[in-house]
């Protein structure tokens, strides 16, 4: 789905470092991790409530970006995460609908997106222990797949990502559909997300090749200004981008900063997402 | 519209949720002081197990252990180049692996080069060699900035490159974590692994910083 949640190149967003994160911009001064107690314990109930493995990443991940997109604006960090939690819970049958209702403040939570979403025999689920919990976040969850077949693209070829063919879960961003690249690195197999965010349990893992994707970033945001960083004149061509930009509502101040010709960025892909250019 | 910077729980914009905005941390934290109590009887959750979890990552796991690797990349050539061919065997060589470092990559800055890591599409983040990401680096303006005008994202953090250096940013869009090798700073010959690493910042390993030389009257111990 190309929701809110996919950020990348959209605008108007103004300055990364706003007053109250100005603490940030000093390093050594370590901001905390938590900036409210229920922002500690939404963020330990959803890795221990992960640890009862019933829902995997993908499904986690789309149960948070799979809201109205004013909403996920609007939300903070830990509220998406707690709306997240919640929707899997009702969703897995963990909690029964009136039990969520039965919270204080229910009505900032809309599960009726996820009831799709296969419910499970809570019979046989163990909460893990703190020792448990200390060796699965030792382990971490791998996704490479031990499947050694062939690449369709090597390393070098011109590759071009597909426009979005369905409404479910993906990690192509937006702004790489349609986009030509470079394939930088093949990575292996790994876990599908498109298809592992609506595995049922009856289905098998889909794994796919995963490729680092090397794009110009000007090809891609041509609308900022730019110079080429080997040549010292700046085309008539990026002139007129460059003044277009400057008076764009949506970008802010930035001084004299301009964005380099030569400046690129690199997407992790899978193989279905691609296609020849 | 809206303000996203001031997100995390400053709501002090107009917006159609039917509660008064001040009030909603103390919404917040009944709510999922409800949840967990619920999730606890239900025997869903052990909670010794959220206290462990809570520890694992405001005690132990954190920008130290990538500060870490770090200086010891910038003082073994061994150990530089086995980072640069499989970041996760050589990170787990000094004991650090787990949840969100499975698959490490790190790039590393030079000269010619300048590496900037985010996710557009959530929050992911090194979590076995940083620990949990900043507020700022999950947030809409640098999520949404990054890919499109990072120089001038470098620039509000002070970072200012050569015309001639070339930034490269990576989107963190699958489960691959990319943590930034830094420069080593001029005036720091001979210095140990355990001094080169205090010098080495989180936000030099995001790529939004670069390390900076030490103070010159600075007496290093």
């Amino acid at each position: 789905m190309i929701g809110a949640h996919d950020l990348g190149g959209k605008q108007g967003f103004g300055r990364v470092l706003s007053a109250r994160n100005l603490d940030a911009i000093a390093s050594d001064s370590p901001e905390p991790l938590f900036h409210a107690e229920w922002e500690r314990r939404a963020f330990a109930l959803t890795l221990a409530t992960g640890m009862l493995g019933q829902w995997n990443i993908d499904e986690s991940r789309h149960a948070r970006e799979n809201q109205e997109p004013q909403r996920y604006l609007d939300n903070s960090y830990y509220e998406t995460w707690l709306v997240g939690l919640q929707k899997l819970l009702y969703a897995k049958g963990l909690l029964e609908p009136e039990e969520l209702e039965s919270l204080p403040f229910a009505a900032s939570v809309d599960i009726a997106t996820n009831r799709s979403i296969q419910r499970h025999d809570r019979s046989t689920i163990e909460p893990p222990t703190p020792a448990k919990a200390a060796e699965l976040l030792a382990r971490g969850g791998p996704t490479s797949l031990p499947d050694f077949r062939q690449p369709k693209y090597a390393v070098g070829a011109k590759v071009q990502v597909l426009p979005m063919t369905h409404a479910g879960h993906t990690r192509a961003p937006q702004y790489v559909h349609g986009a030509t690249g470079i394939i930088y690195a093949i990575n292996g197999v790994h876990i599908y997300p498109d298809a592992n965010a609506h595995r049922r349990d009856e289905d098998t893992i889909v794994g796919e090749i995963l490729y680092t994707v090397s794009f110009a970033r000007v090809a891609l945001f041509p609308s900022y200004a730019s110079y080429a960083a080997s040549g010292g004149e700046v085309s008539e061509d990026k002139r007129v981008r460059g003044s277009v930009t400057t008076t764009d509502a949506s970008t802010i101040d930035k001084g004299d900063i301009k964005e380099c010709n030569q400046d690129r960025v690199f997407v992790d892909l899978w193989e279905p997402y691609l296609t020849h250019d | 519209m809206s303000n996203s910077e001031d997100h995390d729980h400053d709501h002090d914009h107009d917006h159609d949720h039917d509660h008064d905005h001040t009030a909603l941390p103390s919404e917040l934290e009944l709510r999922v002081k409800a949840l967990e109590s619920l999730l606890i009887e239900k025997g869903l959750v052990n909670p010794e197990t959220l206290n462990e979890i809570i520890d694992t990552y405001e005690h132990r796991v954190g920008p130290r252990n990538g500060a870490q690797v770090v200086a010891k990349a910038w003082t073994s050539a061994e150990f530089r180049q086995a980072l640069l061919t499989d970041a996760t065997d050589a990170v787990a060589s000094l004991g650090f692996m787990g949840r969100q470092g499975e698959h490490l990559k790190v790039v590393a800055n030079s000269d010619d080069v300048h590496n900037l890591v985010v996710c557009t599409l959530c929050s992911c983040y090194p979590w076995t060699v940083l620990g949990l990401p900043p507020a700022w680096y999950k947030s809409a303006p640098y999520r949404s900035r990054a890919v499109s005008e990072p120089r001038a994202v470098l620039a509000e953090f002070g970072t200012h490159l050569a015309d001639t250096t070339r930034v490269q940013v990576w989107d963190s869009t699958a489960e691959l974590r990319y943590l930034v090798l830094p420069q080593r700073p001029a005036g720091t010959e001979g210095w140990s692994e355990a001094q080169l690493a205090e010098l080495v910042t989180r936000n030099a390993m995001i790529g939004v910083e670069v390390v900076n030389p030490p103070e010159t009257n600075e007496v290093r111990g």
